[in-house]
């Protein structure tokens, strides 16, 4: 049995309510009034694509094996390079052995279900393919994508044990519809007429999908407990509920309400929430809608609760929300106004790659190393153990800080430090293994803040070299949940 | 522990320019103010001096690097000249380098100086420390600044004791304020006014719990030091100063590493005081020390170092503070000049005008500021981060 083994969810902790859009931008698009309702996650300063994939694959790796992992896929239509794979970014990122296939799937907000069915299709011998999605797309100031777009992620591991969801089967439509593009040179998109796109896109093709799906199986609608319908379009999901014979309670939610358009990752995210509550023997359909549309046919099995219990996903990512109250801070967020950075936000000093690639998993992975003599973890690895009782030469293994709890043993919130998010609050952590690191804290106020307080490890982006193309990767704290 | 050089060099003559934003002032203008008080002072020329060893942080801006700023600036007759650097010790490195020298019997008189432009720099505060501590260090460490890398000793060393913020910013704020008055006395500091503990608290924080006040004056200026054998130094002069002691310790890494240390206290200026102790003589520090020029780069530096020194017990430096112990007409007077804090803090500068100001209290030459029959002074610097630094103390008398 091929299926599902495992899922995971990141959502990122800053929600902004969309009346705040409107107040700034309904004078010109007055028309936006109909989705500046709830309200849409969006990704912190330091987050992007990659940043969130690796949230939700931590997620979906809760105790997991991550050791021969055959696979690593990742769906986005934000990535941030355009060369240098970002998919083995995420690996390394895990720790995953270099020994992977890792494979970037973009082009199609439909990549993310794309990217399922290729490992789903992969699976034989005890493989395991990590399927990541993410996506955080950006709307023109004024538009109503600046509305509906919203940040998130989720991850999906696929193989044949322990199969949580099997795989039935699956149906791909691929059509050339052009309703949204973006070239390469662009840093928005660029659409048609949204009713056109209602009733020729969404209201035509994922039906195309489902219903050759549903006959080619010999099933019915009825037959699913749950429908996952990536339509962000409120207007266009009423009539695809009608079109396809299904009761509104097997309609998913689609996270419009609390979390956005999500792209790539929405229909995924979508599962997941579904998977969240399934009973073993569900059915449930996943509809994936841009330029075509993927339809895919999962039965829970009796080994889901297992899983369920153990997952933050998107219930728990829901409930960990902090209001971002000011719309310039989105705009800065999402680099979409020149600030006024000052001396300390311009000096960015060149990356040695070769010092990064020769750092290896000590900066992607947080690895550091541990003393085989007196057993210190330490940070960055080091050749003569730093326990100033030990001090042995070359005796040393790896140690992973970025799946462990640390505390807080001290912090500041620097004023003078540049910041997209002033200050810049950073502090000593101190691991119960032993070990510390001076590292950021991020999605956390200073006030919020104390001595003593457990912290968990997050992968965020560290900084962006705009004059010569390059985003830094580290890990911060965050405040354990 | 080797023999030291206690008692066997002398500083006969020092100088020391105006420190603050000195924007009509080069490096070179500011090497030569301070070399020629310090000349006329030991009543020497150039020909006199056998080497030179000279102390700058930022190399990168203005000053430049090697020892040829100084032999360039001074026209110093083709004699050895050596730049220094370890981050805010660099000035008391300079002065180390040229007691050495001279302890060693390599030179009769040496002079050391040093000198900072800070204020060509473009920043407000000190330049980001970028790729300072290497290439690897962009990549993992924070983007931390001074301030902010000090204010986490405040933050833990509250924690540890049981400090309010209220209470211990307090705590700080007479530190700061305690040396605006000091400053308001040399006509050199860079910031002459009285600024009270109120104010103190009050002032916008730089990088909680650290206010603008807790943090010293970023200047330019420079300061030197002429130096020869003690047993010839009184060919110069009637009051020579005696080097007791000179004591660096710099950082094994364990600070940052491992769980040892407590981000409480500086585990760097420990190791000096109890060294530079021993090399002078020294077993009750809080009863021996007459006066301290300590490195109060911020409140909270100056706060643990009068433990770290021996001088408050462990956790107690409030105690000391609030009672007035380290005030201009305390038991031990410290930065009776305004410190870091007022008389200002050209990096590569600040050891040796330290040093300038025991120089002068010890003899007696301190005006408006001159405290009662000061035996023993020391000096203290701090260069780096609390979790990662080097320290300098050194300890000078009046009498061999």
């Amino acid at each position: 049995m091929v299926g599902i083994t495992s899922y995971g969810a990141y959502i990122p902790w800053y929600r902004l309510n969309r009346k705040i859009i409107f107040e700034q931008f309904g004078w010109f698009n007055p028309a936006t009034a109909g989705v500046a309702v709830g309200e849409k996650a969006v990704a912190n300063y330091d987050e992007d694509t990659l940043t969130m994939a690796v949230s939700a694959a931590v997620d979906c790796l809760t105790n997991e094996d991550r050791d021969s992992l055959y696979g690593l896929f990742l769906a986005s239509t934000s990535l941030p390079f355009a060369e240098r794979q970002n998919s083995v970014i995420v690996s390394e990122a895990l720790d995953l052995d270099s020994g992977i296939r890792t494979a970037d799937f973009s082009g199609s907000i439909r990549s993310g279900t794309s990217a399922l069915l290729c490992a789903l299709d992969g699976v034989k011998n005890k493989r395991r393919i990590l399927v990541c999605a993410g996506d955080n797309r950006m709307g023109k100031p004024g538009s109503s994508q600046e509305h509906t777009f919203g940040d998130g992620a989720a991850a999906l591991l696929v193989g044949n044990e322990g199969v949580i969801a099997a795989f039935k089967g699956g149906y791909s439509v691929s059509r050339d519809f052009i309703d949204h593009r973006r070239t390469s040179m662009d840093k928005f998109g660029y659409g048609w007429e949204e009713r056109w796109i209602r009733d020729e896109g969404y209201a035509k093709i994922i039906p195309e999908a489902a219903l050759g799906l549903i006959q080619k199986y010999h099933l019915n609608v009825g037959d699913f407990a749950k429908i996952v319908i990536a339509c962000p379009v409120a207007g266009a999901l009423k009539g695809l509920v009608k079109t396809l014979g299904a009761s509104p309670d097997q309609i998913q939610d689609n996270l419009m309400a609390d979390v956005g358009d999500t792209g790539t990752a929405m229909p995924l995210m979508m599962l997941v929430a579904a998977l969240e509550d399934a009973k073993p023997g569900d059915k449930i359909l996943v509809l994936s809608y841009g330029s075509g549309s993927d339809a895919l046919f999962f039965e829970a099995t009796d080994e889901i609760k297992n899983v369920q219990k153990e997952r933050k996903g998107i219930k728990g990512h829901l409930a960990e929300r902090n209001d971002l109250p000011v719309y310039s801070k989105y705009l800065v967020f999402r680099n979409m106004i020149p600030l006024d950075v000052g001396i300390r936000g311009e000096d960015i000093s060149p990356t040695a790659m070769s010092v990064l690639w020769r750092e290896g998993k000590c900066v992607s992975a947080l690895v550091g190393s541990k003393c085989q003599a007196c057993g210190t973890p330490q940070y960055p690895p080091q050749r003569v153990c730093v326990n100033p009782d030990c001090g042995v030469i070359d005796h040393m293994e790896d140690f992973r800080f970025s799946d462990k709890i640390g505390t807080l043993t001290s912090y500041t919130g620097d004023n003078l430090a540049f910041s997209w998010d002033p200050p810049q609050i950073y502090g000593l952590v101190d691991f119960k293994e032993g070990g510390r690191l001076f590292l950021d804290l991020t999605d956390c106020s200073l006030d919020t803040i104390n001595v003593g307080m457990p912290v968990s490890m997050r992968f965020r982006r560290k900084y962006s070299d705009p004059q010569r193309g390059f985003f830094g990767y580290f890990w911060k704290a965050v405040p354990f949940k | 522990m080797a023999k030291g050089i206690k008692n066997e060099v002398a500083i006969i003559g020092m100088g020391c320019t105006k420190f603050g934003e000195l924007w009509q002032k080069s490096a070179s203008d500011l090497i030569v103010d301070a070399y020629l008080e310090a000349v006329e002072d030991a009543g020497i020329d150039k020909n006199d001096i056998d080497a030179a060893w000279f102390g700058t942080c930022f190399d990168e801006v203005n000053v430049g690097k090697s020892g040829l700023t100084l032999s360039k600036a001074l026209k110093l007759p083709f004699i050895p000249v050596t730049r220094v650097e370890n981050f805010c010790t660099s000035g008391t490195e300079s002065f180390r380098g040229a007691c050495y020298a001279v302890a060693s019997g390599s030179c009769d008189i040496a002079l050391a100086l040093g000198v900072e432009k800070l204020k060509d720099t473009g920043y407000g505060g000190l330049p980001d420390f970028g790729n300072l501590l290497g290439l690897e260090n962009r990549s993992t460490f924070p983007n931390m600044t001074a301030p902010g890398g000090f204010a986490m000793m405040a933050t833990t060393y509250f924690a540890k004791y049981g400090l309010s913020p209220e209470a211990g910013k307090r705590a700080l704020a007479h530190v700061s304020s305690k040396s605006h008055h000091n400053g308001t006395l040399h006509p050199k500091a860079h910031l002459r006014k009285e600024i009270s503990i109120e104010k103190v608290m009050k002032a916008p924080i730089i990088a909680w719990p650290l206010g603008l006040f807790d943090c010293c004056g970023v200047s330019d200026g420079a300061a030197c030091a002429v130096v020869c054998r003690a047993d010839m130094a009184k060919n110069f002069r009637v009051d020579p100063i005696y080097v007791k002691s000179l004591q660096i310790a710099v950082t094994s890494g364990e600070e940052m590493a491992h769980q040892r240390w407590d981000c409480a206290h500086v585990e760097t200026t420990c190791r000096a005081g109890i060294n530079a102790y021993k090399e002078a003589g020294i077993t009750h520090p809080r009863e021996e020390i007459g006066m301290m020029e300590l490195h109060d780069c911020f409140s909270i530096t100056e706060f643990v170092t009068y433990e770290d020194l021996q001088i408050s017990p462990r956790g107690r430096a409030r105690d000391d503070v609030e009672s007035g112990f380290f005030d201009l007409d305390g038991k031990i007077p410290c930065q009776t000049d305004g410190g870091l804090k007022c008389f200002g803090h050209p990096i590569g500068a600040s050891g040796l005008r330290m040093i300038y100001e025991v120089y002068k209290q010890l003899q007696g030459r301190a005006d408006r500021r001159q405290i009662r029959n000061p035996r023993l002074g020391l000096t203290h610097n701090l260069g780096g981060f609390p979790c990662m630094s080097v320290a300098s103390v050194g300890i000078f008398g009046n009498e061999l």
